[in-house]
C-alpha cells in the first residue's frame, strides 16, 4: 500500500515523571485511498489523542506516519508547514458542523481553496459541485443557522472533501443525528470516499453505524486492533431499519 | 480571497454600529473634552486679537487687566497717545460682575470703552446687530453669549442700559460674554456705593475736623468729590503706527511713564500661562483620563468580540487558516469600530458644541490623533 494513510507504532506520552500518562502506546494502522474504517473503542481509550496526532493538531512521541507517498511524521515532523498540511492533505469532519456562522454554505465551504490560493470563483465551483453531490446544493446561498442538523453535516462533509485530501478524520459525525440521518451521512462518506480516492477514519461510539464498516480498529489501553466489519451498505441499513 | 471580516460585520451589523455608536459616544465626549481645551486657548487669543491693541499698559508691577486688578489715572492716555509710534490710545475698565436683565442675571465682564470709537483699541470688533455705542451714558453693546436681544434693557449696578448692538466672540478668558458700556459709567460702576454708603461717608468726612475746616472754605466739597467720583481705569490700550517695533514703543513707555506695557505674546503668555492654566491642566488631566478609560473601553471591546468568536477561529485555524489572515480579521473589525465610533464621536461633539456655555473649538488635528489612538 503507497497511498492512504499508513501508521507505524505511534505512541504519545503526556506528562513528565509521576504524572505521565501513556495515550498511545505503539499504535499501528493502515487505510487505503477509498477506504472507510472505523476506529471505536471507550473513553479515555486513546481515540482522539490518535486523532489528534493524525492531524498535526499534536506532535506525537514517537513513531511514523506516512500519508500517500510522504512520510510526514518518523520520529519528528518531517512537513515544516503543518497548517497547509491540515489545510491540503487533511479534511475534519466533528461531532458538530462547526460552520462558520457568518459565512454562507458556499463560502463556508469554498473558504479551503481560497485559503490555498485559489480564486474565488473557482473555489466557488468547485464548492458548489460538491454541495450538489451531497444534495445541499439548493442551499448553496443559505446561512449554516437556515440549515437542519443534517444538511450542515453534509456541508461540513463538503468542506472536509472540498481540496480533494487524501484523508479525512471523522470525529463522531453522527452522534448529533437520529439513525436514519446517521446512516445517510455514512452512506455520503462512503460515496465520496471511492469518488475522491479518499481515505477516511471515523471515530465513532454509534452502535448502529458500526456494521457499515468493512474494516474496524478497536483501540484499548493505547494500542490498536484490528478486526473485520460487516460492511453492510447506508441504504440497506436504512430499510431494515424502516 | 474573502473578507472574513466584513462577513462577520455583515452578519451581525446590528450588534456591531450599536458597539460603534457607544464607543462613539465615548469618543465624542473625549474630543468635546479637547475642544474645550482648545476653546479656552481659543478664547484667548480671541480675546487679544479683537481687543484691537498692540500694547496693554497698565498699573506698575501688575498682570493686569485681565489677570490682576490694575488701576492707573484716567488721563495717562493723554501722555502716551504722545509718544513716538503710538497711533491710538484709550482708556478701558474690565469689571466682572453680575448683569440683570427682568428676573435673570447673567454673569458678564463689563467692559467700559470710549463711546463713538469703532475702530479704537478695546472697542467691541464687528457687530453681528446693531450698531455701536455712540451716547455717553445707558447704552451697551453686548456679546450674544449674555441671551440679551437687542432693545433689552439690563441693569449693572443701579443704573440701567439699553442694548444697542450684539457681538460675537467676545468673551472673557473665564468665558463670561463681554457687556460694553461708556467708559465713564464702568467707572462709576467699579467703584459705585449705595445711597446709605455715602451718606455715612459724607457724614465721617464732615465730622473730621481735618476736612471741615471752617477757615478753608471748598475744602469739604473737593473732599467729598474726591471720595465719590471714579478717574481711574484700569489699562491703556494702544496702537501702534506701521513700522513701529511693539518691544520698542513698550520699552519707552515703561521707561518715560513707569508703567507696566505689555506686548501681545507677554500678555498671550499671561492668559494662557496664567490665567487659565489651571483650568487647561485639569482639563488635560481629564482628557488624559478619559482617553484612558476609551482605549481601554476599545481593548475591552475588541477582546469581547475575539472571544466570542473563539470557535471560529478554532475551526479556522485548524482548517489551515494562517494566524496573520485571523490577526487581519480582528485588526479589520478593530478598525471598523474604531471608524463607527470615529464618525459617531465627530458628529456628536459638532452636533453638541454649540450647546456648551464656553467655547468648544474642534480641531481636525486633535480628532486625526483621536482617530490614530482608536485605531491604533
Amino acid at each position: 500500500m503507497t497511498k492512504g494513510i499508513v501508521i507505524e507504532g505511534l505512541k504519545k506520552r503526556y506528562g513528565t515523571g509521576d504524572t505521565t500518562v501513556d495515550a498511545l502506546k505503539g499504535v499501528d494502522m493502515q487505510v487505503a485511498p477509498g477506504e472507510v474504517v472505523g476506529l471505536v473503542g471507550p473513553s479515555g481509550s486513546g481515540k482522539s489523542t490518535l486523532l489528534k496526532c493524525l492531524g498535526a493538531i499534536i506532535k506525537p512521541s514517537s513513531g511514523r506516519m506516512r500519508l500517500g507517498d510522504e512520510i510526514i511524521y518518523d520520529d519528528q515532523w518531517k512537513i515544516p508547514d503543518l497548517r497547509a498540511l491540515r489545510r491540503d492533505k487533511i479534511g475534519f469532519v466533528f461531532q458538530a458542523p462547526y460552520l462558520i456562522p457568518f459565512l454562507d454554505v458556499i463560502d463556508n465551504v469554498a473558504l479551503l481553496p481560497m485559503l490555498a490560493g485559489e480564486r474565488n470563483s473557482v473555489a466557488r465551483k468547485r464548492a458548489v459541485e460538491l454541495l450538489e453531490a451531497l444534495d445541499v446544493g439548493h442551499r448553496a446561498k443559505a446561512m449554516p443557522s437556515q440549515l437542519s442538523g443534517g444538511e450542515q453535516q453534509r456541508v461540513a462533509i463538503a468542506r472536509a472533501l472540498v481540496n480533494r485530501p487524501p484523508v479525512i478524520l471523522a470525529d463522531e459525525p453522527t452522534a448529533p443525528l437520529d439513525s436514519e440521518r446517521a446512516l445517510a451521512v455514512i452512506g455520503i462518506l462512503n460515496e465520496m470516499a471511492s469518488q475522491y480516492e479518499t481515505a477516511i477514519i471515523i471515530v465513532t461510539h454509534d452502535e448502529k453505524i458500526i456494521p457499515t464498516f468493512k474494516r474496524i480498529y478497536h483501540i484499548r489501553d493505547g494500542r490498536t486492533h484490528e478486526e473485520a466489519g460487516e460492511g453492510k451498505s447506508s441504504r440497506e441499513l436504512i430499510k431494515n431499519g424502516k | 480571497m474573502i473578507s472574513l471580516a466584513g462577513r462577520d460585520i455583515l452578519h451581525g451589523w446590528g450588534r456591531f454600529l450599536l458597539t460603534g455608536v457607544g464607543l462613539g459616544l465615548l469618543i465624542g465626549v473625549t474630543l468635546s473634552m479637547a475642544g474645550i481645551y482648545r476653546g479656552m486657548v481659543e478664547d484667548a487669543d480671541v480675546l487679544l486679537k479683537n481687543s484691537g491693541a498692540d500694547l496693554w499698559v497698565v498699573q506698575q508691577g501688575t498682570l493686569g487687566p485681565y489677570a490682576e486688578p490694575s488701576s492707573m489715572y484716567e488721563d495717562t492716555y493723554k501722555g502716551i497717545t504722545g509718544m513716538q509710534g503710538v497711533a491710538l490710545a484709550a482708556n478701558i475698565t474690565y469689571l466682572t460682575m453680575q448683569v440683570r436683565e427682568g428676573i435673570r442675571d447673567v454673569r458678564a465682564m463689563v467692559v467700559g470703552v470710549v463711546p463713538g470709537g469703532p475702530g479704537e483699541p478695546g472697542q467691541p470688533g464687528y457687530l453681528i446687530a446693531g450698531r455701536h455705542i455712540t451716547a455717553s451714558h445707558y447704552e451697551a453693546v453686548a456679546d450674544v453669549k449674555a441671551g440679551f436681544a437687542l432693545g433689552d434693557s439690563i441693569t449693572i449696578r443701579r443704573n440701567r442700559f439699553r442694548i444697542v448692538g450684539l457681538s460675537r466672540r467676545m468673551v472673557s478668558s473665564g468665558g463670561d460674554p463681554m457687556v460694553f458700556i461708556p467708559l465713564k459709567d464702568a467707572q462709576e460702576a467699579q467703584f459705585l456705593k449705595d445711597n446709605d454708603a455715602l451718606l455715612q461717608q459724607r457724614r465721617r468726612i464732615t465730622d473730621n475736623p481735618l476736612f471741615n475746616r471752617p477757615g478753608v472754605p471748598g475744602l469739604l466739597e473737593a473732599v467729598i468729590a474726591s471720595q465719590t467720583t471714579n478717574l481711574y481705569v484700569n489699562a491703556v490700550l494702544v496702537q501702534l503706527k506701521p513700522g513701529y517695533r511693539p518691544e520698542v514703543v513698550a520699552k519707552n513707555i515703561h521707561r518715560w511713564k513707569q508703567l507696566q506695557v505689555y506686548t501681545q505674546p507677554q500678555m498671550r503668555s499671561i492668559l494662557v500661562d496664567k490665567l487659565i492654566a489651571t483650568s487647561a491642566k485639569q482639563i488635560g488631566m481629564f482628557l488624559v483620563i478619559l482617553s484612558i478609560v476609551s482605549a481601554a473601553i476599545v481593548a475591552f471591546i475588541i477582546y469581547t468580540m475575539t472571544m466570542a468568536k473563539i470557535r471560529e477561529i478554532a475551526v479556522l485555524k485548524l482548517i489551515g487558516t494562517k494566524n496573520r489572515v485571523i490577526a487581519s480579521m480582528i485588526m479589520q473589525q478593530a478598525l471598523g469600530l474604531g471608524a463607527i465610533g470615529f464618525v459617531v464621536g465627530k458628529i456628536i461633539a459638532t452636533l453638541w458644541a454649540p450647546y456648551f456655555p464656553r467655547y468648544v473649538l474642534l480641531e481636525p488635528g486633535d480628532a486625526a490623533r483621536g482617530f490614530i489612538a482608536i485605531g491604533g
